[in-house]
Parts: C-alpha cells; structure tokens; sequence
C-alpha cells in the first residue's frame, strides 16, 4: 500500500528570509518583482498579511495598508533553493523527496512511518521538527499523491491523516481548486455554480471532458487514485542502500564506529546473498542541524568483507563533524560489481588475484591518495617513452609478451637529460660525455640502434641510440637526435641507467 | 653430539631470538646467489627479512636495482608478484625482463614524501604471500627499520630498503648491508661492445654470517663469479700487446 505526505509551506519565501536575516522576525515585509512596470508583491511575511497585505498586490498599494513597510527584492529561483534544501533535510524520514513547486514537498512514505510510531507520531514529528528550523507547515498524508496536495493546502487541520480508500469523502466538500486545475476551468466550474468537488464529481465523465477538457478528468483521477502520478526523486535512491536511524543524537567516534559496523555487516550479508562485491561506498551522516557529512572509499577489487571495508573508512572517520550530534546513518554502494568466489583465492597465493593484495592497495591509496599505485603493461610501440601503458585494472593481462631482445636500461630518466659529447666519426659512439659536470671517458660501446619517431602519433627527429660503458664500469643509455649533419653541433642526450 | 652440533644448534637458537627463521620452506634455495650463499648462515639467502642496500651514484642505483630485480626474479618465479615503492617514476619496466621479471606483477607505488614510503612499505611488508617489496628511500632510522622487520617476521615476505645517497649510515635493524658497485662488463669470448653486466657486490655486514666482497657476472639468468682464468687471459692479452 503506497502513502504519499505533501508538505505545504504557506509562507516558504517569508520564513525563508526570515531565517536568513533574523532581525525581520515580527516585521512586515514584502518580496517585490517588477511586473508590468510596476513593483508586485511576491511574498508577505505574517505580520504584514496581518494588516491585509497579499501576494499579487501592488507595492504602492501595499505602503498605503502599512506604513514602513519594508520592500525587498525578489530573489528568483528562491523558491527552488529553498525546497530543495528541505527535500534534502527530509530524506532522513524518507529515501524519497521530491520538490513540488512553488511552495510544497513531496514525500513516498510507504513504511517509513512506523519507525516513528505511527503516522500521527511521524506527521507531528516533522511539523515540530519545521517549526524548530522557523517553517509553518500544513501536512496531509493520502493514498495518492493529488489526494495529499489537497489536503494540505485545502483541509480542516493542519495534520490531516486520510485512511486509504476513503480519499473521496474527503476530498468532497472541498473547492476545485484543490485539483490542480487550470484558472480558466476554476472559473468555469465557479460560474456553473459548481462550488466543491462532490458537486461535479459523480457527473457523467463524456459530459465533464466536453465542457471542461481532458486536464480536469486527469486530475480528478490522480485524486482518486484511478492514475498513477509518479515522484521524482531528489535523490535517486540507491539500489545498495543501509540506513540506521538514532534515537540519540550521535556525537562520538566510537558511536560513528559502532554505526558504520553495523551498516557494513548489514550491506555486506546482503551483498554475500547475492554474490556480489562492492567497489566504492559513501558513508553519510545526516546531522541535527540539517547539515549531511559524508566519506568515501574504493576498492581495487569488489570487496564484500566488513572488517576490510571498516579499515578503510577508519582512516576517514576524523573527517567526520559530529557538531551537536547525528541522526541519521546512510551506507551506499553506488558501485557493485560481480565478486569472484573466495575459494579462488587459494590457488593464487601473493599473485595480482590475491584479496590480500587488493586490500593493501586500498589501503594505500584510501591513506596516500588516489594514483599512487601504477601497474605497466607492455605496448607495441618501440619508443622507450611509450613502450609501457598504464594498466587500467589490476586484472588485465598483457596482450603482448615483454621483450629482452633489445638491450634496456633498468633505470629510464622520465625526461632525457641532455649531455655534451665528443664523437669522432658520423655514426660512431662518442668518446667521452660529460653528464652534470662528471667526465665519463666510454671504453666500450653497442649501437647504434635506431628508433623512429612514430609520426603518426608525433613529429620530429628520430634518436640513435647507444649502450656505453665508462671507464668505472657504469652503463648507460645515450642517443643522438636527428641526422648527423657536418659541421653542426649535434644535440645527445642520456636517457638511462643499465645495471 | 659432538661439539661442532652443539655449536651449530647455539647459533641456530640465536638467530632465532634474533628474529630470523632459517627457511625451510618452498622458497628455501631459490635464490641463487653463487658463491656469495657461502657468507650467510646455513648458505641459504635469508628470505623474510629485510635488506639494505646503499648507493651514491645514480648508475650505483641501477646496478642496485638490477641487483635486487634479479634476486626478486628467483623469489618471483611461482607466479607471486611484487611492490616497488619510489619516490618517482624512474624503473623503466621493459628492463627488468632480463632480470626474470615480467613487469605486469610488479605494482610500482609512487610517494613524494620518505614518511609515506615508510608507511606503505610496513603496510605491503605485512602482507603475506608477496614475494617481495622494495622501497627506496634516503634516511632509515633505527626505529623505522625495527618497525619493518617486526612486519616481515609475521608474514615472511622479503624487503629491500634501497638508500640512495644516506646522509649517515646508522646501524639498522636489517639482516643485512649491501653496497653494489658496477664492474666493466663481462664476455667470455672477449667479443668487444658492452658485455654481460658485471658488479663488485660488498657485503658490509650479515647477521650471523660472514661479510665479504665479491665480483659477479649476470649471465644467463644466474650469477656467477667472474672467473679468476678469465682475468688472468685478458691480462695476458694485454701483456702481448705492451
């Protein structure tokens, strides 16, 4: 059984701003916009709807009912601002919120209210809990999600609690406002003398579309209940998804560790079930003062262990700001990923498929940073700088063997250093060069082997490159840029260390 | 039980307490170091434990890491894999494959800071089933190096601390000191170009063993000692010559 609650914000914008400048509480003021080259009332705050001030009248009007009346600017797009701030607060009653412009929310609290004691204890809750933060709220809670609208901005109380099934009596002897409708079918129905929902809504239904659209019969369904009337969500909800409510407000390390267990243990048994792993997990904590913490990890491998995942987010823990207190735990795993069966792991003891292995590594990069941990692959290329990529998973194999059939160094210069060289015939090896200010007299020497620049991927010179030995025994890897050319000086460069 | 057993027995207990297991396992004897097995205790190269090993130079680095790559090869050989720790990115994979490696099961893990190497290098030392982990670092205190060996005595996995030019040698921790110098390479045949590579590998100090210096050649996957016949021919030559 779906239950739908709307919440109705009779002033949002002026309690809004009230909220945000605290010396306007108690004083009448307006939000104005400029319409038609005049100033339009926007919004009054209570004191000056007191004096007969609304929404819709003109600002000189307005100075004439109340004298200082206090004009300020209209903020467009405040109204979103706002609701979606309190969508947001209210996720910790339901996982789904949706903003129901200008001035409402709604909220799915199919089994939610129970947690709370009932739906009167779960209504009221959420009222007191608006009332702190400075917001008067009207609430119904109905079957459909029209019946709801309705009801809090049109019923009796302020709380109003419809059974399901019995929206229709309810929604009876209300105005056709309630409906959602457009002005010009409100003014029709007025003019008919149709003055609340029972008068017309036992009426022929071919009757009612032809004086009055297909938009009214819509929205008498969606009231009823005869038409579905989907939300959306503020936040989708995550399909992996635990939430621990408090009853106290937490505000301690070891409260946030003892929550945080309970939700991998949760999360975890339930990803075993289904024989999958998760590869990335944000842990949210919703605090009283409507502010949401949160902390993130990932895996290298998809992890289904509580006390690896506990280990990981132990480090981030401190990042946490209980303030006066949390009460609201969320554990998502935005990211899940088929797990390989534990049992494997035996037959591959300290290789890359190892568990242990993979939980070092996020350990690491949860502690370090991310892109610390590098894995080379070979690539078919031969110049040295792209002869390796990067490996994208720890899983993938290399497509290609690699190969010894050229000497390379076991140390490369990331940047080749550029070195001054004395060689005595084109194409020979050098006779000494001199690398940051050491002699290096070659006694034995390999190449040249000639690499070309793939042009395809870059221009420029193709290197000739030489393995020499020094007179110490020290081996290194040098090339020559370009083409020996004469009597120009000829750019080398020292690109590694041999062992 | 004569007296060489006992004695024998005594030393074993002692390098027991000393925190090093004489390995028995699978991984026993895999290491084959040629003549320098005869300087550690019970000729066997100690795995589970950590190394050190000194460089000044950049080429003494290379010779380093060529070193330690070919020891990490042998170690490597059932499948296991390895983690590298630098501060840059400077091993250039494709070389180590002369050295038995396949790349692909080396993690290279790149810190700036030498506080962060330490960390990860205790955290990959505590890892069972790697076959090794090497860091490179400049300082290592004595406090840093016990921390490393508590970790390789629970889980057994090598560790190579490769210090590029330290700023004082303290005594450490390790089971061992190396210095690796490199040495004109070598060619049986005296064919000229640069040959099979050649080190002077010091042994400065071995926990219950004997320091030594020797001279290797890296030749077909193992080591050997660089012949004293082949000196003695190359000298020859050049006497013909003069």
């Amino acid at each position: 059984m779906q239950r739908f609650m709307s919440i109705w914000f009779p002033h949002l914008l002026a309690e809004g701003m009230i909220r945000r400048r605290k010396e306007l509480s108690n004083t009448a003021f307006v939000l104005a916009a400029p319409d038609h080259g005049r100033m339009r009332i926007t919004a009054a705050s209570i004191a000056a709807q007191a004096r007969g001030i609304y929404p819709g009248m003109a600002v000189a009007d307005g100075r004439a009912l109340a004298v200082g009346l206090q004009v300020l600017d209209h903020e467009p797009g405040m109204d979103q601002k706002l609701l979606t701030a309190l969508g947001h607060w209210c996720i910790r009653y339901t996982p789904v919120v949706a903003t129901d412009l200008p001035d409402g929310l709604l909220l799915d609290v199919s089994g939610c209210a129970h947690l709370w004691g009932g739906e009167e204890k779960y209504a009221a809750d959420i009222q007191n809990r608006l009332k702190g933060l400075g917001y008067t709220t009207r609430i119904a809670i109905a079957g459909m999600v029209g019946a709801a609208w309705a009801l809090a901005r049109y019923g009796k109380e302020p709380v109003v609690l419809t059974p399901s099934g019995e929206e229709r009596l309810f929604l009876m002897s209300l105005p056709p406002v309630a409906l959602r409708l457009e002005a010009t079918i409100i003014e029709r129905l007025q003019k008919l003398g149709l003055y609340t929902i029972g008068h017309f809504m036992n009426m022929d239904r071919s009757i009612l579309r032809r004086r009055f659209g297909v938009g009214l019969l819509e929205r008498m369904d969606q009231a009823l209940g005869w038409k579905e009337e989907p939300l959306t969500a503020l936040q989708p909800v995550e399909p992996y998804q635990e939430r621990l409510p408090c009853l106290e407000p937490i505000m301690t390390r070891s409260g946030i560790e003892i929550a945080l267990q309970q939700l991998l243990k949760i999360l975890c048994e339930r990803l075993i079930k289904e024989g999958k792993g998760l590869r990335k997990a944000v842990f949210k904590a919703y605090r009283i003062d409507s502010e949401v913490q949160q902390i993130e990890i990932g895996t290298h491998l998809p992890s289904q262990q509580p006390a690896h995942l506990f280990k990981l987010f132990e480090l981030k823990i401190d990042h946490i700001e209980p303030a006066l207190g949390i009460e609201l735990f969320i554990l998502e795993a935005p990211s899940v990923e088929k797990a390989r069966s534990s049992q494997k792991t035996l037959w591959h003891n300290g290789t890359l498929n190892d568990s242990r292995l993979a939980e070092l590594l996020d350990q690491l990069t949860g502690k370090l940073g991310k892109g610390i941990v590098h894995r080379y692959l070979p690539a078919e290329h031969f110049w040295p700088e792209r002869s390796v990529k990067e490996a994208q998973e720890l899983q993938e194999q290399p497509a290609t063997a690699w190969r010894n059939d050229r000497p390379r160094p076991v140390r490369l210069l990331s940047v080749p250093e550029p070195v001054e060289v004395a060689a005595p015939i084109p194409d020979y090896p050098p006779m000494h060069f001199r690398h940051r200010g050491i002699l290096h007299t070659i006694k034995k020497a390999d190449g040249p082997e000639r690499i070309e620049r793939e042009w395809w991927i870059d221009q420029g010179q193709y290197r000739d490159y030489y393995v020499v030995e020094d007179e110490k025994g020290e081996r290194f890897w040098l090339f020559r840029l370009g083409h020996y050319t004469g009597g120009k000086p000829h750019r080398w460069f020292l690109h590694g260390f041999f062992a | 039980m004569g007296q060489t057993d006992m004695i024998a027995g005594l030393r074993q207990d002692i390098l027991r307490m000393q925190g090093q297991r004489l390995v028995t396992g699978p991984s026993a004897g895999k290491v084959a170091l040629g003549p320098v097995l005869e300087a550690f205790p019970g000729k066997i190269f100690p795995t589970g434990t950590v190394h050190e090993c000194i460089s000044a130079t950049p080429s003494a680095a290379a010779a380093a890491s060529g070193f330690i790559a070919s020891i990490l090869g042998s170690l490597m050989q059932n499948g296991g894999s390895c983690v590298w720790i630098s501060p840059e990115r400077i091993i250039f994979p494709p070389g180590l494959k002369s050295f038995g490696i396949e790349a692909d099961r080396v993690l290279f893990i790149h810190l700036k800071k030498e506080k962060d190497i330490c960390w990860a290098m205790e955290a990959a030392l505590q890892v069972e089933g790697l076959a090794g982990v090497v860091g490179e670092l400049s300082n290592l205190d004595f406090a840093v190096s016990r921390r490393l060996q508590l970790a390789v005595e629970k889980s057994g996995v090598t560790g190579f601390v490769v210090r590029h030019q330290p700023r004082r040698l303290h005594p450490t921790a390790c089971v061992s000191r190396w210095q690796i110098t490199s040495q004109a390479s070598y060619h049986p045949d005296g064919i000229p170009g640069v040959g099979f590579p050649c080190w002077e590998v010091e042994l400065q100090k071995i926990r219950g063993g004997k320091p030594g210096s020797w001279e290797l050649v890296w030749m077909d996957g193992c080591f050997q000692e660089l012949s004293r016949a082949s000196v003695i021919s190359s000298q020859a030559i050049f006497r013909k010559i003069g």
